[in-house]
């Protein structure tokens, strides 16, 4: 099997007339690494992928794969292999017959097709449903077909656009840990995009947030969680509330006179107690901001309306709650 | 005949019960009146079908009810009376099936896969021979290709222009049910196979195709009957020798009304009647097989 494959995208921007759908979007994957584009629809995460796959060209950039560009080869010369949300499998061939289908491009001798055929079909268990169609198989099975498929042809990159969106969720998690360990087993350098932030979580090695064709903030999961780089980051990633208010020196005033006192000094990114307020200002409050006590009295931001920090789970009255701080650049 | 009654009233029938007894009377009468529509329509379709059947088995010279008797007779004389305008509809409307599938499939690809004004407008032209009287645009080709064969020393009136007329007239079914057949085809596929290897002919060959394939029967199947089934392209544009089964038909209706045009005419349904079990058959295995 030949080694895993870096992946560049430098600079890359794609605009479908006035609007850009990807800019200037920089980004290195590593060999091996499973890199997950997150973000809301119409951010470009599929906009970067199908660029990569060849689908659709850059109106600027580079895109380099072991550093050679790739964007003079057309998509069938680019050795990709792809999940697609819808599964695509090829409706009138035969399970074996699409695994099949990527060897017979590549006019290996049918003896070896055969066989890698099979093998294929072992490594997603489905040795047994080998000459049903697609059309008799449940999602789950579908979504292996396409898996076998695209790891077949031994893919330099694979890419997996949206592969559990269509699953049911005890399926959901079975499937991504499937993914990730005949990822892992193969070595191969995979790019997935998602919508949904646990299946990010779950499966990647880094996570790349992106919004409105820009890429927000990249890095691994505790990163993403522990230092969000923006707000638009901290409310993307895990369930969280922001609080919002009048920043008094030890203490957040929230509309309506309730306020939340904020303990001593932290940096950004630690994780403090904060005791939130009984009362009924805030009780159905589920979207509030909190200032950054420490950044306030040092950047003399006492009594303005900034936005500070983030509740981790949902804030009930009485209890204490892990409140995590956002980094200065914030403020 | 019946056949599709029955699931209807079926489900007419159960919805009945749990109305209640006061409505019941009334599930009761929907269910009957759908039968009586279902019955009606069968007729409408059918009735025709069975008395041109019914007429042909007439052991008579002229048309006349009560019939003497019955007789097969009719049956063996197709051959000898229109064997030969039979073989040239047939012949022609294969050409032309051949012909307006090779235009037509492509064409419907092209404006499937590149849709803007410009391709609506391509589409709707290519439907426009559908809307036009039949008599009027096989007139306007009999103009046409005469001036063409003033203008040049080729012969087009004839057989040859047939073909083309049968072409014009063909062609609209195809591109029109080959879209259809592609309008809820997954271009992801298609991407698929070009991401697995697949240049963009093997693409169209290994992909597209095949999602196109009932399609592409039933528009071989369509363009065929109104290829066969065509009078007024054959009326302007026969020349001598080139007798088309419907012209023929005509023809022989002017000196003779007797049994033997509705046997003509029931051997007709039978071969078309014929063509189309043995394609759907062919496409539900296609299917379902392979």
């Amino acid at each position: 099997m030949s080694e895993a494959a870096s992946l560049v995208l430098d600079q890359v921007s794609r605009r479908f007339g006035d609007h850009a759908a990807v800019a200037g979007m920089s980004l290195t994957i590593l060999p091996g690494e499973l890199v997950v584009l997150l973000g809301p629809s119409g951010c470009g995460k599929t906009t970067t992928l199908r660029m990569i796959a060849g689908f659709l060209q850059p109106t600027e950039g580079d895109i380099r794969l072991d550093g050679r560009s790739i964007l003079p080869l057309p998509a069938h010369r680019r050795e990709m292999g792809i999940v697609f949300q819808s599964y695509a499998l090829f409706p009138h061939l035969s399970v074996a017959r699409n695994v099949a289908f990527g060897l017979e491009m590549r006019r290996m001798p049918k003896p070896d097709i055969a066989a890698q055929t099979s093998a294929m079909l072992r490594l997603v268990k489905l040795q047994d449903l080998t000459e049903r169609l697609p059309r008799e198989l449940s999602g789950g099975q579908q979504q292996r077909v396409a898996l076998a498929r695209a790891l077949a042809i031994h893919p330099r990159l694979l890419l997996l656009d949206e592969p559990l969106s269509n699953l049911d969720a005890g399926l959901r998690a079975e499937m991504a840990r499937e993914i990730r360990l005949l990822q892992r087993d193969r070595g191969i350098t995979t790019v997935m995009v998602t919508h949904d932030q646990a299946e990010a979580m779950a499966l990647a090695d880094r996570l790349v947030v992106m919004r409105d064709g820009r890429v927000q903030q990249s890095g691994r999961q505790e990163d993403l969680y522990e230092r969000p780089a923006n707000p638009f980051v901290a409310s993307f990633i895990g369930g969280s509330n922001v609080l919002s208010g009048r920043l008094d020196v030890d203490r957040l005033v929230l509309a309506g006179g309730a306020a939340i006192a904020l303990a001593g000094r932290y940096a950004a990114g630690d994780r403090r107690a904060a005791r939130l307020p009984e009362s009924e200002a805030e009780a159905g409050a589920a979207r509030l901001r909190v200032h950054h006590q420490s950044a306030g009295r040092d950047a003399g931001l006492v009594g303005q309306e900034r936005t500070a920090c983030v509740i981790r789970r949902g804030p009930r009255r009485g209890r204490r709650c892990r409140c995590l701080l956002p980094p200065r650049s914030w403020l | 005949m019946t056949g599709p009654a029955i699931p209807l009233s079926r489900s007419a029938g159960e919805v009945g019960p749990r109305t209640g007894a006061g409505e019941g009377a009334g599930g009761w009468i929907r269910t009957f009146a759908v039968n009586v529509l279902v019955a009606v329509g069968a007729a409408l379709i059918g009735l025709p079908l069975v008395l041109t059947l019914y007429l042909s088995l007439f052991d008579e010279k002229l048309i006349t009810y009560p019939p003497r008797g019955y007789t097969f007779s009719w049956y063996p004389a197709i051959i000898p009376n229109f064997g030969g305008p039979l073989l040239v509809s047939a012949e022609l409307a294969g050409l032309a099936v051949i012909a307006s599938l090779l235009l037509g499939v492509p064409a419907a690809i092209g404006l499937y896969r590149h849709r803007s004004r410009l391709s609506s407008a391509v589409a709707a032209f290519l439907l426009a021979p559908i809307t036009f009287p039949d008599i009027a645009l096989s007139l306007a080709i009999y103009v046409f290709l005469v001036l063409i064969e003033q203008l040049t020393t080729l012969e087009f009136v004839g057989f040859t222009g047939l073909v083309l007329a049968h072409v014009l007239i063909t062609t609209p079914w195809v591109v029109r049910l080959c879209l259809a057949s592609l309008a809820n085809n997954d271009t992801a596929a298609e991407e698929a196979a070009a991401s697995l290897g697949a240049r963009p002919v093997i693409v169209i060959r290994r992909v597209t195709l095949p999602a196109m394939r009932a399609g592409i029967v039933a528009a071989a199947l369509f363009a065929f009957i109104v290829s066969f089934d065509n009078l007024a392209m054959a009326l302007f544009l026969a020349a001598p020798g080139v007798t088309t089964l419907p012209v023929a038909i005509l023809e022989y209706l002017e000196y003779h009304i007797d049994p033997l045009v509705a046997a003509v005419a029931v051997a007709q349904m039978l071969i078309i009647g014929t063509a189309l079990l043995v394609l759907d058959r062919f496409v539900s295995i296609a299917q379902v097989g392979r």
